[in-house]
């Protein structure tokens, strides 16, 4: 129900949406970005809540949140 | 009833306020006077002598035409809420005395960076360091080789009457908002304090553009941004070519000097300022006694006046610089006669004012030198 | 039918910041461009960036921004209220902007009341010009210009500026907050957007510190960079809100 919309080219790897994500929804992507580290990715996207945490702890504004789709 | 000395300014200023009338104002006062009438209605300055009427004046008169008068914390905080007057587009002054406008200098790189107009005054007084509270002219180098850092110019004007100084005041709101560059108004001690009759003209012609970049909160519009930060050396090189054009724009026209009988003179005194004013006692004195003698007054010192004063050279057989400092302007004056004829000096520093007999006496030494009859 | 649940701000341009991994510039940021946002205001807001990490406010801020030399800002934004007063201002400084090139003038703007909004980010070291000791330093931390260790008896001890500022009358809104956890960061979103609400309504000077992570000069991962915030920084710096003159008044 929840989508979550990943700038994967501005992740900078910090780690503080995985951190904080109550559901575990986020993980470091294996592939490297254009920035030479692991983006995060949405691992487990079902498990969402839209809670929002790791919006509320991302400096680069990498994560958009959207319901019942991103377009 | 009593009449406190403000209401007695005040009283005076009154007149001047509401007629094309003439008054008698210390030129201190006028000047302030002369900058709200330009449109200047924002004012933030500290005490400092020998400008402290400056400050008095305007938190007096601000308000009173609906304006701003702030002290600041100190003459670095006072330049830079100049600033940020200047950056919402108002028509922002600020003044002090030379330690003071030292202090200004980071400042006025900033705006000459961030192309902000603003006018800046310097009641200059004696130095280096604390120094005097006496006049001086020993800001020249400051004021035209711009002490604050990188490559900027800006209009200097050196008023010698209190009249000139209104007249200049007025104008420097025009010529900061044309170029969009601060610009130097160079008074000193003794004209600060000197009063004389004047008139301020109560609505002078000024031109006040249309100030699109300013920061006026971007409704309507893409945002804008006042900056001088360029961190691409190719950006920053880009961005000075177009501060040097408009440098180049004023050399051409914002010149501005005043000669006294240099037509058949053979000795040219140069002098700026409350300085040019002795000279021309002293070029009278001369003439009594048989010199021709003239007087060549700078009245903008930057852009300095170099292709005028060079068309001098033709009669001229010698030059004498006359400054209250140690010798500044004198080096333009060698700049423009290119060693073609002999430019002497003669100054007096710690706030001395030369009388016009010691002047007098220096031409004959020099013509005597130089064996001019 | 697709919702929004959250998306980047109006107030912020769409680019990635030059920030390090983990910088708390980046969340004050995008709190900035929430609130303003929220209130409706950007069409009148002015920022006026530091010098600093964060000196380039004004590719990131989708409104008016200007620069400021370095500590003048509560100065220029003095001159832009007073000549402005319509416009939203908000200064945004770092621990050397503000606490020390600049302590006359926040002191002197705090003292007047200027009707302006400020945001000290303190992150305890001078980033931008390689990591030296900031006003803010804790002691014993190890910085290019106290390499053994920040000495109190040679330098002082870490500056307090909200508490400092809550002896002038004429302050209206002081807080502390913290950028290293969820909660943290939205009690400082709460307050922050308070300091802007009491600007709006023309109560007087506020001042917002933000304890904030600086992974690269702390030396340390951006997660262990919110620990140390927890385990050094707060015992030092405790979180809160020193005054509300508004608040009392209103209670009065």
């Amino acid at each position: 129900m929840y989508e979550l919309k990943i700038r994967y080219d501005w992740c900078k790897s910090c780690g503080y949406c995985i951190a904080s994500c109550p559901r575990k929804v986020l993980e470091f992507g294996d592939e490297l970005n254009a920035r030479g580290v692991h983006p995060v990715v949405a691992a487990h996207p079902e498990q969402c809540n839209g809670c929002r945490t790791c919006v509320v702890m991302c400096p680069d504004v990498v994560i958009e949140v959207y319901k019942n789709g991103t377009d | 009833m009593a009449r406190t000395e403000s209401g007695v300014r005040g009283e005076r200023a009154q007149s001047a306020r509401s007629h094309d009338e003439r008054v008698l104002m210390c030129g201190n006062e006028a000047m302030a006077e002369a900058a709200i009438r330009a449109g200047c209605r924002y004012y933030f300055g500290y005490p400092i002598t020998p400008q402290n009427e400056v400050t008095a004046y305007m938190a007096q008169r601000m308000p009173e035409v609906g304006g701003v008068f702030l002290q600041s914390e100190s003459e670095l905080a006072a330049v830079n809420m100049v600033f940020g007057a200047a950056a919402v587009g108002a028509r922002a002054m600020t003044s002090s005395s030379s330690p003071g406008i030292s202090l200004k200098q980071e400042g006025i790189s900033y705006l000459a960076g961030c192309e902000l107009p603003a006018v800046i005054a310097n009641v200059m007084r004696g130095g280096p360091g604390l120094g005097s509270i006496g006049p001086s002219q020993s800001d020249y180098f400051q004021a035209t080789r711009g002490g604050g850092h990188g490559d900027y110019r800006h209009v200097v004007l050196a008023p010698a009457t209190v009249q000139e100084l209104v007249d200049l005041t007025i104008e420097a709101f025009d010529v900061a908002d044309r170029y969009r560059n601060p610009v130097l108004v160079l008074s000193d001690g003794v004209l600060g304090q000197m009063m004389e009759p004047v008139v301020i003209p109560e609505h002078p012609e000024t031109h006040e553009p249309p100030k699109p970049w300013a920061l006026t909160g971007c409704k309507g519009r893409e945002p804008n941004w006042i900056k001088s930060l360029y961190l691409d050396v190719n950006e920053l090189e880009r961005h000075n070519a177009k501060l040097q054009a408009k440098y180049a724009q004023m050399e051409r026209d914002e010149v501005r000097y005043d000669t006294l009988r240099i037509e058949d003179a053979d000795v040219v005194l140069v002098a700026f300022g409350m300085v040019a004013r002795i000279c021309r006692s002293v070029v009278r004195v001369l003439r009594e006694r048989g010199v021709r003698a003239g007087l060549f007054r700078p009245i903008a010192v930057w852009p300095f006046p170099y292709e005028a004063l060079r068309a001098t050279r033709g009669r001229a057989r010698v030059y004498l610089v006359v400054e209250m400092n140690a010798g500044q302007m004198v080096e333009d004056v060698r700049l423009a006669i290119e060693g073609r004829r002999p430019v002497e000096f003669y100054g007096r520093t710690g706030g001395v004012v030369m009388t016009v007999e010691e002047v007098v006496v220096e031409v004959e030494k020099l013509l005597a030198k130089e064996g001019v009859s | 039918m697709s919702e929004a649940v959250y998306q980047m701000p109006e107030s912020l341009k769409h680019v990635v910041t030059h920030y390090c991994a983990g910088c708390g510039h980046g969340i004050v940021q995008r709190l900035i461009g929430e609130i303003v946002d929220e209130l409706g205001i950007r069409e009148r807001t002015v920022g006026i960036a530091p010098v600093g990490c964060a000196v380039l406010g004004y590719d990131y801020f989708n409104f008016d921004v200007s620069e400021a030399a370095h500590g003048r800002t509560p100065a220029v934004a003095t001159g832009m209220k007073r000549a402005r007063p319509d416009l939203i201002v908000f200064s945004y400084q770092g621990d050397g902007d503000l606490a020390a090139i600049g302590t006359a003038e926040i002191i002197h703007a705090g003292n007047r009341g200027e009707n302006i909004t400020v945001i000290f980010v303190n992150n305890g070291v001078y980033g931008m010009t390689g990591g030296q000791m900031a006003p803010t330093t804790l002691v014993g931390q190890v910085t290019k210009t106290t390499p053994r260790g920040r000495m109190v008896e040679d330098v002082g001890a870490p500056l307090k500026v909200p508490e400092m500022l809550a002896v002038c009358d004429r302050t209206a809104f002081l807080a502390r907050c913290a950028l290293n956890s969820p909660k943290h960061i939205r009690d400082a979103k709460r307050a922050l957007k308070k300091a802007f609400q009491y600007q709006v309504d023309g109560k007087g000077f506020s001042l917002v510190e933000f304890l904030s992570p600086c992974p690269t000069y702390w030396g340390v991962e951006p997660l262990e960079a919110l620990k140390w915030i927890d385990e050094k920084v707060l015992p030092e710096y405790p979180l809160g809100v020193m005054k509300d003159a508004p608040a009392q008044a209103e209670g009065a």
